[in-house]
């Protein structure tokens, strides 16, 4: 019984540190990020904020575009099987484009934004603390959260909104192409469809729970990544730890807005 | 005058003392050779006097701050003063070498471009690499990257040099080389050399005073001379290359006849 409460004791005190581990890292990021802003902060992390938009961000539209239609089809074709029999078929416009903008939209970004760049951002600094070139930031009088995690923060908190948006696009577009070949619905009117579907407020939701889910693909990437120890094995496990935890709280997060949304009548 | 001093100072690990309880001075423009075995804590000690871990107890002066309980601005100017060549180089490798080099002068310094481009080639000419600068560190041999991190080191012309096992995965020639240049640097610049080494011949090449640490302690603190005539038997058994303890045939014989008689083979 000791045994059992022991483990659960060393469980909780893990994972207690490791949510301490990522709030004390958001708060020197957040304090840093004014570095990486254009003509008021420092020109060389606005540089390297920029390379990582285009790594973060352009590199990924095919994916998420792809991911996105994709989806869109799915959605479009799952509803309209159970639509049709009652005679509902218009409101897979209603269900494409509400399920997109609040939802699908937001979390297939995340979902290829944490494959592709969490996982990037966990090597990336899992080996500089392996090759102790962290250490040789902090020597030469650099601070690593400012010149590594800043750029990256910056860089995701612009682009992956960014991303959910051309998702939104993408997804509702398949709806658009299943309903033409489906029910012959031409595109003005399955555009006249979808703008009186959509409120602000699922726009604004979605783009809230973009930058949340940027913040933690971003912020768990980079922690597990400062927390390598050893050789390239541990860089290995870091990674994996990078896109399986962030993917996690990002399912989390997104129920926790989603209910909130929902309970403050946003939905 | 002693530009770093180190008093009682005492680090653990999980409850296991590295160092324990060290004191140590050293005087502007001499060359400090900290050497041990592995495991002796002279990593450890390079780490607490580069300000990169907090000690249990004690306190490091550098220029007269302690750098255990300075702010971290203070830190970070101190440091600007402190170039570092580690032991695995910890050149970035996403950089040329040239922008290596150029990094703390772009950042730390209001330099023009072309009087940054002329002290980076000045500096990569000082150990031999003038020709090597729009490589990136990956194109290098071992000993070429140790000179790019010295090149690296000196960028900002540092009151203190600290070489990390700069022998370390060299060939003698290689590894004479580079003892060379720090004895030339040191000439050239009149600036404070720590040397962190197991290596006898570098250390009785370069230094002015060697620490000799065994445990986290040290055993003693003296001239060249003063080591060499040291009676201290783990001084004597480390400089004349005495083995602790081999496997000899006797004691795997009786290894293997105890396992032979467990009860466990006979059963």
């Amino acid at each position: 019984m000791a045994t059992f409460t022991e483990k659960v004791g060393k469980s909780t005190l893990e994972h207690l540190d490791y949510v301490g581990g990522l709030s004390i890292q958001l708060w020197a990021t957040i304090r840093a990020l004014g570095a990486a802003l254009p003509f008021t902060g420092n020109r060389y992390r606005w540089k390297a904020s920029i390379v990582q938009m285009l790594q973060i961000g352009v590199e990924a539209i095919p994916m998420v575009g792809l991911m996105a239609l994709c989806s869109g089809f799915i959605l479009a074709m799952q509803g309209a099987s159970e639509l049709r029999r009652l005679g509902a078929l218009q409101l897979v416009i209603n269900l494409v484009a509400m399920g997109f903008t609040r939802e699908l939209g937001p979390l297939i970004t995340a979902m290829a934004v944490s494959g592709r760049s969490g996982s990037a951002f966990s090597a990336e600094i899992g080996t500089m603390m392996v090759t102790e070139e962290v250490d040789a930031l902090r020597v030469m009088a650099f601070d690593p959260t400012e010149f590594v995690l800043a750029p990256k923060y910056l860089a995701a908190l612009i682009v992956v909104p960014c991303l959910s948006v051309l998702c939104n696009v993408c997804g509702i577009v398949a709806g658009g192409i299943f309903m033409f070949f489906s029910t012959h619905l031409g595109p003005g009117l399955y555009l006249h469809g979808v703008l009186t579907s959509i409120k602000l407020r699922d726009v604004t939701a979605g783009l809230i729970k973009s930058l949340a889910f940027a913040t933690i693909i971003v912020q768990v990437g980079c922690l597990e990544g400062f927390r390598v120890r050893g050789g390239p094995e541990a860089v290995g496990r870091s990674t994996t730890a990078a896109v399986v935890k962030s993917t996690f709280l990002v399912i989390v997060a997104d129920a926790v807005f989603t209910a909130i949304f929902y309970f403050t009548g946003g939905h | 005058m002693a530009i770093i001093s180190i008093r009682d100072l005492v680090v653990e690990y999980d409850g296991r003392r590295v160092l324990d309880g060290l004191s140590l001075d050293i005087e502007a423009g001499e060359t400090m050779v900290l050497l041990g075995g592995s495991g002796s804590g002279k990593s450890t000690l390079l780490r607490q006097i580069l300000g990169l871990e907090r000690p249990k107890s004690g306190s490091i002066s550098m220029k007269g701050v302690d750098i255990t309980r300075c702010s971290q601005a203070e830190l970070q100017r101190l440091r600007r003063s402190v170039g570092v060549a580690f032991q695995s180089a910890a050149l970035f490798n996403s950089l040329s070498i040239e922008d290596n080099v150029a990094l703390a002068l772009r950042e730390h310094t209001a330099l023009a471009p072309a009087i940054v481009d002329l002290v980076v080639w000045m500096k990569l000419a000082a150990v031999g690499l003038s020709e090597f600068g729009k490589l990136h560190p990956q194109e290098l041999s071992g000993g070429m990257k140790k000179r790019a991190a010295v090149a690296r080191a000196l960028a900002l012309d540092p009151e203190i040099l600290v070489f990390d096992e700069p022998s370390a995965g060299l060939d003698p020639i290689v590894a004479a080389e580079l003892d060379e240049l720090i004895l030339f640097l040191k000439r050239a610049s009149q600036m404070t050399v720590i040397v962190v080494t197991h290596e006898l011949p570098s250390a009785f090449r370069i230094a002015d005073r060697i620490a000799m640490l065994y445990q986290g302690s040290f055993l003693a603190v003296g001239t060249q001379e003063e080591i060499r005539a040291s009676q201290h038997p783990r001084i004597r058994q480390f400089l004349d290359r005495v083995p602790d303890s081999t496997a000899t045939v006797h004691t795997v014989d009786a290894y293997i006849e105890k396992y032979v008689q467990s009860p466990e083979v006979k059963s």
